[in-house]
């Protein structure tokens, strides 16, 4: 873990906070995906 | 009041080591859930059986009547971007998160009362005219903030944002299906409860932005990036105060070039399904052209962060020429593509299109700011908001009504959108000379530089 100034930022925080918006719109796209597949159908 | 002293401006400045990249997170928190303004039309159906539940019985909302939850929205979006513009620049981005989540979750909760007590206008008063307001102040709410964290790459910043904008529509409509199947019974469509579930997970999910977010310290610079030392002719290093930018030409061309690139885009965005149907009868099915419309939402989303990122490459001028030639020569061949019955070439065509459409939202941050500066550029971006909803209104209404006057004058269904089609070319035409006579900002228009010191060192 990389150490940090006060007020500064761990890695672990960017993870947290990258994640906790990139899972749900990495969801969102796998399901327009999904659907977005029947066009070849 | 004390306890709402956290959202102070002064409170959000950033302490040394704060890294930049926490930032677009906290945005993303943001756009991912206004942006489930787009997928809004999920329970216009299911609205319409609250009384019946299988089917629309006596009493029940019609369609026509459900539109204008949507239309009002998009409305107060605009009137809120441009009203509470200056509040959100000089309040600081937190305090206008707060905000935003407050009237945007708050206005699901409101719309779950009024799908309880079956009462049309509050809902219009819900989600219409408060969660409008949300909209507003969210979407304008971390532009300003990304622009000045990201100084040597404003495009990709914004870029990052309003991909999420677009991004919010991919996770609500699945999101509100599931919810709609979860709550509903044989006796219950559970609009109500999926109002509700909905309000309170985009509030927590939004306020998770408003603790997150943090603005720069005065003066604070990338590592080892400094202003080049000849900035290109059309980026100015001064700012320009938000209603003295309203009054230059730049502001209005501006203004334009959104709004005919926009109006070019949304006009065909609502009318895929059934134009890629009525183009190719036998060929695309209804399920394909779903299909087709969710390929669409995720060029969508594609390019308002590539064409912005690019923007930083290329400028924001040369941006747009490509959008409007590039765009002028798409729309002018899609009738080509439906006399000669490629389904291929048409999906292609409106593939790039909607990612300029996307791309001109996404890149408009990134333009004000190399016009008018930083320090009003939340601001300015949201009276510019208003070129959206005008857009909203005039490119549905000129794809419908002109493809009605086509059938009604005898035109097959297969070719009624190609008037439409090279009338959406002109417009970008137009949208073209627009950008052609964007020149840089007198001086005259320049705020003072000590005032405008004095005035950062204040916050």
């Amino acid at each position: 873990m990389t150490s940090r100034a006060r007020g500064g930022t761990r890695t672990l925080q960017l993870i947290l906070a990258w994640s906790f918006v990139g899972i749900p719109l990495l969801w969102g796209v796998v399901q327009t995906l999904r659907n977005a597949l029947n066009l070849f159908h | 009041m004390r306890a709402l002293s956290f959202l102070d401006r002064y409170r959000t400045v950033a302490g040394p080591g704060f890294s930049r990249w926490m930032v677009p997170p906290a945005a993303l928190c943001i756009h991912l859930c206004i942006g489930q303004a787009y997928a809004f039309s999920v329970f216009n159906l299911p609205m319409t059986r609250l009384l019946g539940i299988t089917d629309s019985a006596p009493g029940d909302w019609k369609l026509t009547d459900l539109g204008w939850i949507f239309t009002l929205a998009i409305f107060f979006l605009g009137v809120s971007a441009a009203v509470f513009g200056r509040w959100v620049e000089e309040g600081g981005p937190r305090r206008a998160m707060f905000a935003s989540a407050l009237c945007f979750g708050g206005g699901f909760l409101i719309s779950a009362a009024g799908v309880y007590v079956h009462d049309i206008w509050i809902i219009y008063l819900g989600y219409g005219v408060l969660g409008g307001i949300g909209l507003g102040l969210g979407y304008i709410s971390p532009v300003s903030t990304l622009i000045k964290w990201f100084p040597d790459r404003p495009g990709m910043a914004t870029g990052m944002a309003i991909m999420g904008f677009g991004g919010g529509a991919l996770i609500a409509s699945p999101l509100s299906v599931w919810l709609l199947a979860h709550f509903s019974t044989p006796r219950h469509v559970g609009v109500a409860e999926t109002f509700i579930v909905l309000g309170v997970v985009y509030f927590i999910f939004m306020m998770v932005g408003a603790a997150i977010v943090r603005v720069p310290a005065p003066g604070w610079r990338p590592a080892g990036w400094s202003p080049p030392a000849r900035q290109p002719k059309l980026v100015t290093s001064a700012n320009v105060y938000v209603y003295r930018a309203l009054r230059t030409p730049q502001f209005w061309l501006i203004w334009w070039v959104l709004c005919l690139n926009v109006t070019a885009g949304i006009g065909v965005l609502g009318q895929a399904s059934a134009m890629s149907q009525e183009m190719f009868p036998g060929k695309v099915s209804a399920v394909a052209a779903a299909g087709f419309v969710g390929l669409m939402s995720l060029f969508n989303m594609a390019g308002r962060f590539l064409w912005a990122s690019a923007s930083d490459l290329i400028g924001r001028k040369n941006t747009y020429f490509c959008f409007f030639i590039l765009g002028t020569v798409l729309y002018a061949l899609v009738p080509t593509a439906g006399r000669l019955g490629s389904v291929a070439f048409f999906v292609l065509c409106f593939l790039i299109i909607i990612s300029m459409y996307g791309g001109g939202f996404s890149t408009i941050p990134a333009y004000l700011r190399d016009m008018f500066g930083t320090r009003y550029v939340g601001a300015i971006h949201g009276w510019l908001i208003t070129a959206w909803s005008a857009a909203g209104v005039l490119g549905p209404v000129l794809v419908n009504y002109i493809r009605a006057y086509e059938i009604a004058h005898g035109v097959p269904k297969a070719d009624a959108y190609n008037v439409t089609m090279y009338l959406m070319a002109t417009l970008l035409v137009i949208g073209f000379f627009c950008n052609l006579f964007i020149r840089p900002v007198h001086e005259r228009h320049h705020m003072p530089a000590v005032r405008d010191e004095a005035t950062v060192a204040a916050q």
